[in-house]
């Protein structure tokens, strides 16, 4: 299958100087969820913008549909729906006047009964009338993926459709993105959730620095992001671990004051019963546990580490 | 072409006048009758005629181009500054439109909103002086010419502006009191030899000049002269704003 949008080797330099995008190269799949995953300032709303059209790039170049982003922007730009990540609406917008006006700039034909039905999708319906200002951010953010989908683009963009977005929104949110790639729509969103990643994309993507780290199948990819520690500290250090616990995969501090447990709390048993237990046979005295979640940041600095 | 692009860039920023229509008809149409009380009768009446049009009279065309030149600039300065302003911006960059299919719409709109602004100021001033237009056709004709050109500029205008100030700036500082300096409300033989000279250097005197002969067949400088300086005026706007989009100034990173 011929990827529906194809980046190579693109770089970004703003005008200040800062590089925001480091020799990408990536092939998005017709019809998949890919999330790009990275913390603030990674890149990923600049490597959306220059596919988008809205910053160029700096070198490299972007091909959609099988044309260039440059010479060919009126047939990429047609497929493209962006939701952006800023709540961007005009102050005198009325909802369904906006969402129109979204298709017309498209390109698009006015057709009213695909803009209600938009609208009621996103249960915007009610709303069609009000001033997108008075509307709350959950709504003003239906608003905007009401617009990007105006004109029936065939690839959406979601620069963090989840930012800032109540629980009962957000799983809202994954339905609508689930059925819109149901009816063909190819999907890529941002994010700075490693859940969110994996509940709902099939690719996944790690931009950090500006450097694409890894993009892969989003169950490969939890398997290695998805660990968690458990820290044991010892009442009276210890010079070694005990041959008794050697099938836990302990680690030990220098100071042999604390072992660490890694674990993968996706798994049905995370093992950690069984270590406690034999941690009490082996005689050790536990003074006190914690345990923490390697954060994204940590994540990324394993994978830049791991890098050939 | 994306004529669908076109139509509703164009339809709401019309749609934005409307919104505001009480406003927009309304603030022309009193500035109008207050000048006219002023000028017109309580200091007009002691003014002789200029050039054998009474003074009420000799300053509708000058009253006009006050107003189309300010609201050209203030219509399309701010159509395009508002989106970059709030960011709705990043929709019409990402949306398969040309720079002349967003040009179109935007200047298009304001120039429409002036030449409507124009008429009903044409219209007021008829309630107080009697008005004989001797080349309507003409008359139209800079009357539309301005509009566009005027409008150009206040795109461009738009597009340099950094903040709410900046965009205020130059129709403050720059085009009101090239207008009032004009002849709007003179005629600039009235004015001594040093000054006619000095005037001269003013664009305004000569759209003035064009447009009132359009009216009076009096001149300050002759209608081939007015009508090629605004050409130049919008050859000058066009090639400025072909730049801005080429380069992404001030649009794009
Ligand atoms: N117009 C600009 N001029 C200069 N630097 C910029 C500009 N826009 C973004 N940057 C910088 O480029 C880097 C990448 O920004 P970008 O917005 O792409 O990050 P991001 O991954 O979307 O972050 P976030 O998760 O916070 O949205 C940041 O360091 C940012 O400061
Ligand atoms: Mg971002």
């Amino acid at each position: 299958m011929k990827p529906i949008i194809s980046v190579s080797d693109l770089c970004k330099t703003y005008s200040d100087g800062h590089v925001a995008l480091k020799r990408v190269d990536l092939d998005i799949m017709p019809g998949e969820i890919l999330a790009l995953l990275g913390p603030n300032g990674a890149g990923k709303t600049t490597l959306i913008s220059i596919i988008c059209g809205i910053v160029s790039a700096s070198s490299g170049s972007v091909s959609v549909g099988g044309h260039d982003i440059v010479s060919g922007y009126r047939s990429t730009r047609a497929m493209i729906g962006l939701v952006p990540q800023e709540l961007t609406l005009g102050a005198f917008d009325r909802v369904r006047n906006t969402v129109s006006f979204s298709r017309g700039l498209f390109g698009k034909k006015p057709d009213p009964a695909y803009v209600e039905q938009v609208l009621r999708d996103l249960s915007l319906f009610d709303k069609k009338d009000s001033e997108v200002r008075i509307l709350s951010g959950g709504m003003k953010r239906r608003v905007l993926i009401a617009k990007a989908l105006s004109h029936e683009p065939r690839i959406l963009f979601l620069d963090e459709p989840t930012a800032g977005v109540d629980v009962e929104l957000r799983q809202d949110m994954w339905q609508i993105i689930r059925r819109l790639r149901d009816s063909g729509v190819t999907i890529i969103l941002t994010t700075h959730y490693i859940d969110e990643a994996e509940e709902i994309a099939d690719r996944v993507g790690v931009i950090n620095n500006g450097e694409l780290l890894v993009v892969d199948d989003k169950l490969e990819l939890m398997r290695k992001l998805g660990k968690k520690e458990l820290h044991i500290e010892l009442r009276e250090p210890i010079t070694r671990i005990p041959d008794s616990l050697a099938r836990h995969g302990l680690v030990s501090s220098p100071d042999g004051r604390e072992v660490t447990y890694t674990y993968d709390i996706r798994s049905d048993s995370t093992g950690i019963t069984d270590l406690l237990q034999d941690l009490k046979s082996a005689g050790l005295t536990l003074k006190d546990l914690n345990t923490a979640q390697s954060s994204l940041e940590e994540i990324f600095v394993n994978l830049v580490k791991n890098k050939p | 072409m994306n004529f669908c692009a076109i139509r509703v860039i164009y339809k709401f920023e019309m749609l934005r006048t409307w919104n505001t229509i009480l406003q927009s008809v309304l603030s022309p149409v009193i500035s109008t009758s207050l000048y006219f009380v002023v000028f017109g009768a309580a200091i007009g009446s002691r003014i002789e005629q200029i050039e054998g049009v009474s003074y009420g009279t000799f300053i509708v065309p000058g009253l006009m181009m006050l107003s189309l030149l300010t609201q050209s600039i203030a219509n399309a300065s701010f159509g395009i500054f508002f989106p970059r302003f709030t960011g709705t911006i990043y929709e019409i960059m990402s949306a398969p439109v040309s720079a002349f299919e967003i040009l179109v719409g935007y200047v298009g709109a304001a120039a429409t909103k002036s030449l409507i602004i124009g008429l009903i100021i044409l219209a007021t001033a008829g309630f107080f002086v009697p008005l004989e237009i001797a080349h309507p056709v003409w008359m139209g004709a800079f009357l539309v010419l301005t509009c566009i050109s005027f409008a150009l500029f206040g795109f461009i205008i738009g597009i340099w502006a950094s903040n709410f100030e900046k965009l205020q700036l130059i129709p403050l500082l720059v085009i009101t009191p090239l207008v009032f300096l004009g002849g709007s409300f003179y005629s600039v033989s009235m004015l001594p030899p040093a000054w006619q000279t000095i005037t001269l250097f003013n664009p305004v005197v000569y759209l003035i000049s064009g447009f009132r002969w359009s009216f009076f067949e009096v001149s300050d400088v002759s209608v081939g002269i007015s009508l090629m300086m605004i050409c130049l005026f919008l050859a000058a706007c066009l090639i400025l704003v072909w730049w801005m989009f080429k380069t992404g100034y001030r649009l794009k990173e």
